[in-house]
């Protein structure tokens, strides 16, 4: 394409990229600075990345307010040459993903101590991991998604095998990378099919072609296009760990260090199901009457395997990881109902999964949060027999953990119930009352386990006497995830507000401008 | 005030749980204080409630409504909504007594984690009395479900030995009820939505589109909707969680289960059920179904009773049977048997609510339930084996007490159907009376191998009576059976505009008597109106005089 360099980039660009510049810029800082931090000191890396968190969400603000003055009808801008395009949708998972990685920095001082293992690289990977994040959800194009996706992962990867001297860690780094890598294969694949039948990269000319496509062929899709379907899905839902693509997961998340768990359950999988929505729901937008049986048999499994898998677990972040596969498979029914195409399901579906996607880093980063509070120096604290009796030795933490619990539950008036509740009515609403009497009937199961946690914490003697010591960055976190579960549960208003402007969803007109 | 009225009286314990938040827990005496102090309280700011209510029982509708629909979560339209009418009205002086009654009852009871037990206790209070006042489906099922954890804490941490399993037998047994309930719920709201073109839970606005569902969806709504009440009624075969629950839960937890939770499926019943799907229910078969549970229930709650060895469990199977007979009421459709169900949870709620109280003054004492541990305890605890006495023949039903006003109402209205699901009143009505012979049969044994004869015990022989504190929780449940039983008239002159209207609604071509059919017409009004003196309205309600 003829022309000079400024044609590529307008002055918007870097307003649009800002979240992102900011992000890397104190990425790089930490990495420098870390050198010549003496020992004691490493604490400021920490609070060196929370200020980045902080001035990258100024960032994102910055944006958002730029939009606001052009209407309440102005929803996006493409940057980069339509590579990326910052719409609502993309700048309501940015304050996720910042969220999310500020509670996990929190969280983290005070166990990477205990480790032994405080090392800047620590907050600087989980800072590139958010600006791949970012790349995911805003991505366009689909290689500036792929390159978001890679830079997510490979930091993640890392940080997964963090902690250099414990077996664990080291295994499930390496079982992460290997399937991470592989599906990233599978998933590059299925684009490059895209990319061969459309002659574009971007998902805009790719839904564009298959529209024509399939009003050609009458709704019938060609099989070169389900076989690039299928190898695309497989990616996206390796990394949202859906059944039967989950074997990674577990492992990850026992062997990774407890507070980088947390953050790769809400972060990670955030930016997993933007990509995953993304394209599904923007760019395959054609395609919905093929995906939609996968996604079906997909999300009956996931939520079946992950409900009978937990109920037998005895390591706490085990049980959670299976929880939160579990979780996976009520959001995926929010696809299911999209799918349907019908008014108001469809726009009630997307607003599930993104409300669950809210309320879930809260409830799910909490409980991580008290799990992550159970390390101390010589105690790996991670089996359900080590949270026995937390009541006599943390009662405030004791009584927190029930909360997240009961809300991962989706007991009301707590946040998650706010998920499960959009999900079951989209899915009332598009007529699929079997899945959702299913689906009403796992979440029972849930209860269970997850009280079998609650049991052992507040009803079972404990094992130690002496009190749980707890961090300030600790408490700081716990009481944002806390008071973020229960605000929501009892007045969601806002922040339902928040995802119906997200997806441009007009609350007095149902019609729905979903991510366009 | 009387705006809020409803308002004040459902957040009065919560107030006191959070208050206790600050106490430390050391401090356990204050923390018992500060508990009854709110639980009076929340008792006394409901006592208003009986005059301004009297005042306006025959006016149609909803009294003291509170709030707007659309008030709390507008875009999915939710509000917070309270009302009550008569039948909530009774449930909700039951359960501001009972749980002031069990909390005083737990004084002495709780030695462990104080203070706990009494913010969870507090929290329950304030779920089970929004449970009766929303009129908002939404804010109905966050009472209804949120009132499962303070009740699931404690039974599984004050509880007996098997607490772990109870507990969690508990929760996981109705939440499967009513999470099917939920979608029932999103149902009804999406197909309002649809006809309406407006998302409301309202429940008076559901009232209007929901019996119009077509009868091959209504069943499945009805049955979505029974399983979550049936489950906490318990009827049969729904009840296996309730013994455990019961042996399992500490004394003032069974009080407050048994007098107050069980009441809210049936509550469900009367107050959704049946005018939601009044195809459904006035469905021949279904309507067999239901009577038929109902029987069965009755019958075999009594015989299980028979068998039991410890009191508790005892006294928990006779509530499955006493709840037969609260469901066969219902289902019998009819003004006489619905309000003779209702005033019958209320009988239940106070004898039953009574009779765990006495377990639990025995086993307070003796640390046992065993029957075979006692015997003749009428000797050393004169006092207690009187009010023990009274409240076993109160439960049994025996006339010039509140049980038998109750039972006699229900079979009354069973016996006047001619046609129950294929079958005449008269022949379900021969089974059902069997249920109060057994209940005779099975407290009367108990009563004698527990009270009568000589202490064959030496652990017995140094027993200490009734204390004043346990004295006071028991007078005022003597005196409503007594009231109850002597004189009913303003009992069922507070059902009678709810219950008319029900039958009016789900049985359209019903023969109704009485002073509130005429005013059905007339607004609702939301001013008391001065009580207009009637010169003579016998003590039975206006439709049994016209059978005569």
């Amino acid at each position: 394409m003829p022309g000079t360099i400024s044609q590529y980039f307008t002055g918007t660009d870097y307003l649009l990229g800002l979240p992102i510049i900011l992000l890397t810029l104190f990425a790089l800082g930490i990495l420098l600075i870390d050198l010549m931090l003496p020992p004691e000191w490493k604490w400021a890396n920490a609070v060196t990345a929370f200020v980045g968190v902080l001035f990258a969400s100024a960032g994102v603000w910055r944006i958002q307010v730029a939009y606001a003055q052009r209407g309440p009808s102005f929803t996006g801008q493409t940057a980069f040459a339509q590579s990326m395009v910052v719409d609502r949708f993309a700048i309501y998972f940015f304050y996720l993903f910042l969220g999310g990685t500020a509670i996990a920095i929190l969280m983290s001082v005070r166990y990477l101590e205990i480790e032994h293992e405080h090392h800047g690289e620590f907050y600087a990977l989980m800072l590139f991991s958010v600006v791949g994040m970012m790349c995911m959800a805003a991505g366009l194009d689909v290689v500036l998604i792929f390159i978001g996706l890679e830079l997510m992962a490979i930091s993640t990867y890392v940080l997964v095998g963090f902690l250099r001297t414990d077996r664990r860690s080291n295994e499930a780094a390496l079982k992460y990378l290997l399937l991470g890598a592989f599906s990233s294969g599978i998933f590059a694949y299925g684009l490059s099919i895209f990319y061969g039948l459309s002659g574009s990269t971007n998902l805009h000319g790719i839904s564009v072609y298959l529209r024509r496509q399939m009003a050609m062929t009458g709704g019938d899709a060609d099989p070169i296009i389900v076989i690039a379907l299928l190898t695309t899905a497989t990616g996206l839902l390796f990394k949202i760990a859906a059944i039967p693509f989950h074997q990674w997961l577990p492992d990850a998340y026992e062997g990774a260090p407890t507070s980088i768990t947390g953050f790769m359950s809400v972060a990670v999988k955030a930016a997993a199901w933007a990509m995953l929505l993304r394209i599904l729901v923007y760019g395959l937008y054609p395609l919905r009457s093929v995906y939609v049986p996968l996604v079906i048999f997909v999300s009956i499994a996931t939520m079946t395997g992950a409900n009978l898998a937990a109920l037998t677990q005895t390591n706490l972040k085990r049980l959670l990881a299976y929880s939160s596969i579990a979780h996976v498979g009520y959001m995926l029914l929010g696809l299911i109902a999209f799918g349907s195409g019908q008014m108001p399901a469809s726009a009630d579906g997307i607003k599930g999964i993104l409300i669950y996607l809210l309320v879930y880093t809260f409830m799910n980063l909490g409980a991580f949060a008290v799990v992550t509070s159970l390390r101390q120096r010589e105690v790996i604290g991670d089996e359900i027999d080590d949270i026995a009796g937390l009541f006599f030795r943390a009662p405030t933490e004791a009584i927190l953990m029930l909360i997240f619990l009961l809300s991962l539950a989706g007991i009301p008036p707590l946040a998650g119930f706010y998920g499960k509740y959009f999900i079951f009515l989209s899915l009332i609403e598009s007529g699929h009352y079997i899945l959702a009497s299913l689906a009403v009937l796992y979440a029972v199961f849930g209860l269970y386990y997850y009280m079998r946690i609650a049991n052992a914490m507040l009803m079972r003697p404990a094992a130690e006497k002496e009190p749980l010591p707890v961090s300030l960055g600790m408490k700081v976190a716990l009481g944002l995830t806390a008071f973020a579960t229960v605000y929501i549960g009892i007045f969601p208003e806002r922040f339902i507000g928040l995802v119906n402007w997200s997806l441009g969803l007009n609350p007095t007109s149902p019609v729905a401008m979903l991510m366009r | 005030m009387q705006t809020h009225i409803l308002s004040i009286v459902l957040f009065t314990p919560l107030v006191g749980a959070l208050l206790l938040l600050f106490v430390p827990s050391e401090k356990k005496d204050a923390v018992r204080w500060i508990a009854n102090i709110f639980a009076l309280a929340g008792f006394l700011v409901s006592l208003p409630l009986v005059p301004w209510f009297w005042a306006q029982r025959f006016e149609p509708g909803f009294k003291f409504m509170e709030g707007s629909t659309n008030n709390w979560i507008p875009s999915i339209g939710a509000g917070y909504v309270l009302g009550i009418d008569g039948i909530s009205f009774l449930l909700i002086m039951l359960t501001t007594l009972l749980g002031w009654i069990s909390i005083l009852s737990s004084w002495t009871a709780i030695e462990n984690r104080v203070k706990e037990y009494y913010i969870w206790f507090l929290v329950l209070q304030t779920g089970m009395l929004g449970v009766f006042m929303a009129l908002d489906f939404f804010l109905f099922f966050v009472f209804w479900e949120a009132m499962l954890v303070p009740m699931y804490l404690l039974i599984g941490i004050w509880g007996g030995p098997r607490k772990l399993y109870a507990a969690i037998k508990f929760f996981l047994y109705t939440l499967f009820g009513s999470v099917l309930m939920l979608l029932g719920i999103l149902f009804l709201y999406f197909h309002h939505q649809t006809v309406t073109g407006v998302y409301t839970f309202s429940v008076t606005a559901l009232y209007e589109t929901a019996p119009k569902i077509a009868f091959h969806y209504a069943i499945w709504l009805f049955l979505a909707f029974f399983l979550g009440f049936a489950i906490k009624v318990p009827m049969f075969p729904f009840h296996t969680w309730l013994p455990d629950a019961h042996v399992e839960a500490p004394t003032a937890g069974s009080v407050i289960l048994a007098g107050v939770l069980l009441k809210m499926g049936t509550y469900g019943f009367v107050r959704f059920s049946l005018p939601f799907f009044p195809s459904v229910v006035m469905d021949s078969r279904v309507r067999w179904w239901m009577i038929f549970l109902s029987v069965v229930g009755i019958i075999y709650g009594a015989l299980v009773s028979l068998m039991q060895k410890d009191m508790k469990k005892l006294v928990a199977y006779s509530s499955v049977s006493h709840l037969g007979f609260c469901t066969l009421g219902i289902f019998a459709l009819n003004p006489l048997g619905l309000s003779g169900s209702v005033l019958q949870q209320i009988n239940h709620g106070i004898s039953t609510g009574a009779l765990f109280l006495i377990v639990g003054v025995l086993y307070e004492r003796r640390h046992t339930r065993e029957i075979s541990e006692y015997g003749g305890i009428s000797n050393v605890m004169p006092a207690y084996a009187t009010i023990a006495m009274i409240m076993f023949l109160s439960s049994m039903g025996l006339p010039l007490l509140n049980g038998f006003v109750g039972e006699f109402t229900i079979l009354q209205g069973t016996f006047m159907e001619r046609d129950l699901g294929g079958h005449s009143g008269l022949f379900w009505t021969a089974f059902a009376v069997s249920g109060v012979i057994l209940a005779a049969a099975y407290l009367l044994w108990l009563y004698q191998r527990v009270f009568f004869g000589n202490v064959t015990n030496p652990k017995n022989e140094k027993l200490h009576d009734l204390t004043p504190r346990e004295l006071v929780t028991f007078v005022p449940l003597v005196i409503l059976a007594f009231w109850i039983g002597l004189y009913p008239k303003p009992f069922f002159e507070i059902l009678e505009q709810p219950v008319n209207h029900l039958v009016k609604t789900v049985r359209p071509d019903y023969p109704l008597s009485g002073r509130t059919v005429n005013a059905a017409a007339q607004p609702k009004s939301l001013t008391p109106t001065p009580e207009v003196p009637v010169a003579a309205v016998e003590a039975m309600p206006e439709a049994t005089k016209r059978n005569r």
